[in-house]
């Protein structure tokens, strides 16, 4: 139940975003979503697409450095608290996020996509919790 | 097959004794006969008695490119015109070429070097050899020639520019040895797959150099055309290519110390350093007539090992030039070479990113930044790795170098590339303005 994201390195330099984000939906692949962390150097954009080794090739075609890596992407019930009891929850079993950001994928309400570090106990714990999991199908 | 093994496998004891014996006769020959050393070792206030033996060499001034280029053409020639009968020259990379006047005797030694390399290599009178280096000013296809006659394998002088006759030849006279440079062998290796004519071909030992070249061009070479090769090595200002040359072991290339007495000098103090200590190759004539050279600064980077080698030669052996020091940078006062940096990077991953050195100046202090490559293999989707890792960039660094430099991760291709080769450094002090 892991979705497939493709993180790419991005130097702190006007128009690269838009060179990365052009080179993908130019050649027909869907975005789903978009997140960059980035520090004074250099920035990671984190990003949710239909074919993200398709992406990763046109990428690097074009000498920019990517990775597909597997994250979690779960639905959150609109509910008050709800987020904070799944982060909770994780943390009462030991796991650390590595990062988590928001997205949104449907109607019924937020979305985020997250990297702990160790997926597979992420999943036996989020299956206890009241969330709907994404699979890379629902892309 | 070692050619001369009263010479190549005397004791280093032997040698001292012979080399010291030479230094002390090219010194007097070198004071009495060029006014140009005499003047630079009477500024010394230096005379020939004070140089007994070798272990006196650090006493003696260097030679350097820009006293050839004030003594060009022949100021430092040791004989009248009359005894010389040939001159071979290199461009520079600015100013005059680098020349080298010859006596017959030169061309005598000079020839039975080469034949010491090619028979290391394994060729004998038996061979068939091709010369594929140019015939001309250039001392490689002379010198390449002249040596394999001396040794007594049949010469084929191909020079230069026609490789489909240089292959044709190969084949018609069914060559068993090649001499060129590593590039150009390469290149032949290339066309001979493309003709498919890699089983009419009976070639065995290639002996290539006047450029540098790395073990995995060795290991293509000697792949693709199931041959041997061997890294020869000479500078035109020395005598030519057979200064030195590496045996089957390729430990290093050994050099002929009984000709040319070679030094390991640190190029910022001009000490000399211990065998295994990298520095500025430094070389001494010993026997050239023409025009001998005295501590002559070659630029090369590199060091010496000492130990006789499992070929039996005792010989010291000349290990992978590290580069030139020309491209030695001084910051904040420490040298840095852009090669030490090169180093520090290969122990990230085993695999060299690409870099560029960035070198300013902020305030009146020398700032360094150290521009890497963020290829695939070095990424990950986490930022807490990418700092881990420009964290131990930076220390590897300063272990290496002794200086703080800022790093700088970068995309791939970003960094300036000129004419097909990396640039390393960019300089933005404006030292010399
Ligand atoms: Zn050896």
């Amino acid at each position: 139940m892991f979705v497939k994201q493709l993180s790419v390195f991005l130097e702190n330099k006007t128009g690269r975003l838009n060179d990365v984000l052009s080179i993908i939906s130019g050649n027909g692949i869907n975005i789903l979503s978009i997140s960059i962390a980035d520090t004074s150097e250099f920035g990671v954009l984190r990003m949710l697409c239909e074919d993200p080794a398709k992406a990763h090739e046109l990428l690097k075609e074009h000498g920019i450095t990517s990775k597909v890596n597997d994250v979690i992407v779960v639905s959150i019930p609109q509910a008050v608290g709800s987020l904070e009891k799944v982060v909770r929850s994780l943390e009462q079993n030991d796991i650390n996020i590595q990062y988590v950001y928001g997205l949104s994928l449907d109607d019924e309400g937020a979305s985020i996509a997250m990297k702990t570090d160790d997926l597979e106990k992420t999943l036996e714990v989020l299956k206890n919790e009241n969330v709907k999991l994404y699979s890379q199908n629902d892309m | 097959m070692i050619w001369n093994e009263s010479k190549e496998c005397m004791s280093r004891d032997e040698l001292a004794t012979l080399q010291s014996a030479r230094l002390v006769k090219v010194v007097n020959k070198v004071y009495h006969n060029v006014e140009y050393y005499r003047k630079k070792m009477q500024e010394l206030g230096l005379e020939p008695g004070d140089i007994r033996g070798i272990e006196d060499i650090e006493k003696l001034p260097f030679t350097t490119y820009e006293d050839l280029n004030k003594t060009y053409p022949f100021g430092l020639a040791a004989v009248p015109t009359s005894e010389l009968v040939r001159v071979h020259a290199s461009s520079g990379t600015t100013g005059k070429p680098k020349i080298g006047v010859y006596t017959r005797r030169d061309i005598e030694v000079w020839s039975e070097c080469v034949a010491r390399c090619l028979s290391m290599a394994g060729i004998t009178r038996d061979d068939i050899i091709q010369v594929g280096y140019g015939y001309g000013l250039f001392t490689g296809g002379l010198g390449a020639h002249y040596g394999a006659e001396y040794l007594g394998a049949l010469v084929l002088p191909m020079s230069t520019g026609n490789t489909q006759k240089l292959l044709d030849m190969m084949i018609d006279c069914q060559a068993t040895a090649i001499a060129c440079t590593p590039s150009y062998l390469l290149h032949v290796a290339e066309d001979i797959e493309k003709l498919g004519v890699l089983d009419k071909i009976k070639l065995k030992t290639a002996i290539c150099g006047a450029e540098p070249w790395t073990d995995e061009m060795r290991d293509q070479m000697e792949k693709r055309l199931n041959i041997k090769a061997h890294d020869i090595y000479g500078l035109t200002e020395i005598c030519g290519p057979g200064v030195a040359c590496d045996c089957e072991f390729h430990k290093g290339l050994h050099i002929w110390e009984d000709h040319f007495l070679p030094e390991i000098i640190d190029p910022a103090t001009h000490k000399d350093l211990p065998a295994g200590t990298d520095g500025e190759l430094v070389i001494t004539n010993l026997t050239k007539e023409g025009m001998p050279l005295i501590r002559y600064r070659t630029k090369d980077l590199t060091s010496l090992e000492i130990d006789k080698c499992e070929c039996g030669r005792t010989m010291a052996r000349i290990q992978r030039f590290k580069g030139r020091t020309d491209d030695m940078l001084i910051i904040r006062g420490v040298n840095v070479f852009p090669s030490q940096v090169e180093a520090a990077l290969l122990n990230i991953d085993g695999t060299t990113p690409h870099y560029m050195l960035v070198v300013d100046r902020v305030d009146n202090t020398d700032t360094l930044e150290v521009q890497v490559e963020i290829a695939e293999k070095f990424f990950t989707d986490e930022v807490r790795g990418l700092e881990k890792l420009s964290n131990e960039i930076h220390n590897k660094l300063k272990s290496a170098i002794g200086l703080n430099a800022k790093v700088k991760l970068v995309e791939p291709n970003g960094l300036v590339h000129s004419d097909g080769k990396t640039k390393h450094v960019i300089d933005k002090r404006k030292l010399y303005s």
